[in-house]
């Protein structure tokens, strides 16, 4: 990304090694039945970085992210979290839902509040930490609104104050934008990339969304379906800290975004 | 509702109805249709009367118990039934038939099994009211959106907290049951006691019916109906204020 410079175009790696990986994924396949939805996958996951799971649908990224997340067991490998093999979901790893996942009988504040009242969490306590997170994602005097009175962009926010608030190390987001509309989910790529740099965490982005991927990703990972294998891992070289409007006529990103697409147009037609 | 482009109440429709039977009872066609003001006259003699406090007394008593055992037993069931798909197997078939069943033909054998007293009228709530509960606290329980549960998986929430978040997901369907298990107790209750009639207000039919007070009889299945309604009218009350978020629940 330093040489942005002078190479326009992207780079292209075989074999992922990062030097401090947070989360190994080993030789991870998943059967359904007979249908094999991922086939042998190893990748690593550095430190700080967000990483986009990229592919069209039935390549099992859903899956994969689920799999890291603890909530499906892969049928053979493993996946380490700092160096430890998981067997299920933890407090380092926190979950943002596709469909947002929001308990409609509670306030967005206690929504918010969720994973650290299961942390135990006394109930001043919550709230005032739940409310930092609500502030920051943006819905600041909405605290006592039910979900049903938000629009969804609004009640993905919320998912995502509630993963912020329990301080997982690894945000896991499950196609996150893709229920809310065009202007809404720019808006929400936005403050994406800006909370990445205030919250210093790992992302782990599930989409299907490539100009998405290209647009908020330090790596992508792609995926081809049946079955779900590894397909290429790209770095996006994009200017970072320019105009997002800008950026979006960048020649770079948009010489990434053809690559993308003409790597896995085969796969949809 | 309106008329002629005017917002009428809601009870004027009533009135008609009301006055329709007035107009039929002043003929005097039939012993059996006493003219309605005459069952007016005769609700306050009904009200006043020590055997209706009585049999009131009675009535709710196994109506409460029935219908309490009803939602005891109902919802639990429900709940094992939505969550272990064996148990669903095993019981569905009996639940729906049961459902279906007309539950008075089985009276009989409850007196047979239970005696002539309030036990037997308990049961009969308790088999009119139960089944639907079943039925409604099962399809809610299996309609939560499986990404809530996910949700409250990864977030670290143990046996007891997903419980108490698949209860309050079904919660809008549960209401809707017991409301339901409601309206059906009142029917169990009226059965049970006419078939036993020597208790409560089985027991005050059978007496009206004998000594020819229609116009008492009429009033006391008024009061009946009142009740009914007033009962199915409070929890509908519960219900909406659960509802706001019923309708959300997809998204």
């Amino acid at each position: 990304m330093t040489m942005a410079a002078i190479q326009t175009d992207v780079t292209v790696h075989e074999m992922p090694q990062t030097p401090h990986p947070i989360i190994e994924v080993d030789g991870i396949s998943k059967l359904y039945g007979d249908v094999q939805a991922l086939k042998d996958i190893n990748l690593q996951f550095e430190t700080g970085h967000l990483t986009s799971l990229l592919g069209p649908s039935g390549c099992g990224k859903t899956t994969l992210l689920k799999i890291i997340a603890g909530l499906l067991q892969p049928t053979e490998g493993e996946v380490r979290v700092k160096g430890q093999a998981i067997d299920g979901p933890g407090r380092e790893r926190a979950f943002v839902f596709q469909d947002f996942a929001l308990m409609p009988w509670a306030s967005v504040l206690d929504n918010a509040a969720f994973g650290l009242k299961m942390q135990g969490l006394g109930k001043a306590e919550r709230r005032e930490r739940a409310r930092h997170y609500v502030a920051e994602v943006g819905l600041s005097g909405f605290e006592d609104s039910f979900p049903h009175q938000l629009s969804g962009g609004m009640r993905q926010r919320v998912g995502l104050a509630r993963a912020l608030a329990v301080d997982a190390d690894v945000l896991l987001m499950d196609e996150p934008f893709s229920a809310v509309d065009e202007q809404t989910r720019r808006k929400f790529q936005e403050d994406l990339m800006h909370l990445r740099e205030v919250e210093k965490k790992t992302f782990l982005f599930v989409t299907h969304s490539i100009e998405e991927a290209v647009y908020v990703s330090d790596r992508i990972v792609l995926l081809s379906p049946r079955p779900g294998r590894l397909s290429d891992i790209i770095e996006p070289d994009i200017p970072r800290n320019v105009d997002p409007d800008r950026l979006r006529r960048d020649s770079g990103y948009l010489d990434t975004v053809e690559m993308i697409w003409s790597s896995i147009r085969k796969y949809v037609e | 509702m309106t008329l002629f482009g005017r917002q009428i109440p809601m009870m004027s429709s009533l009135i008609i109805w009301a006055l329709i039977w007035e107009i039929l009872g002043q003929f005097d066609l039939v012993l059996l249709f006493p003219p309605f003001s005459e069952v007016v006259m005769a609700l306050g003699d009904v009200l006043t009367s020590s055997s209706f406090a009585e049999a009131i007394r009675v009535t709710l008593l196994a109506y409460v118990s029935g219908l309490g055992l009803a939602i005891v037993v109902g919802i639990p069931l429900g709940f094992l039934m939505g969550l272990v798909p064996v148990a669903d197997k095993m019981l569905n078939m009996w639940v729906n038939t049961f459902l279906a069943a007309p539950l008075s033909a089985l009276v009989p054998i409850f007196m047979i099994l239970f005696g002539l007293g309030t036990p037997t009228v308990i049961v009969t709530v308790f088999m009119f009211a139960v089944w639907i509960i079943v039925l409604d606290t099962r399809a809610g329980v299996q309609h939560i959106t499986p990404s809530l549960l996910e949700m409250s998986r990864s977030f670290g929430a143990g046996r007891g907290e997903r419980f108490r978040m698949i209860f309050l997901a079904a919660l809008p369907e549960i209401l809707a049951g017991i409301r339901l298990g409601m309206v059906r107790g009142v029917k169990g209750v009226v059965i049970g006691q006419l078939l036993v009639s020597i208790i409560g207000v089985g027991a005050l039919f059978t007496l009206y019916q004998q000594n020819f007070l229609m116009a008492h009889f009429w009033a006391l299945i008024l009061l009946l109906f009142a009740l009914a309604l007033t009962l199915s009218g409070l929890v509908g009350k519960l219900e909406k204020r659960i509802d706001y978020y019923a309708g959300n629940r997809s998204s």
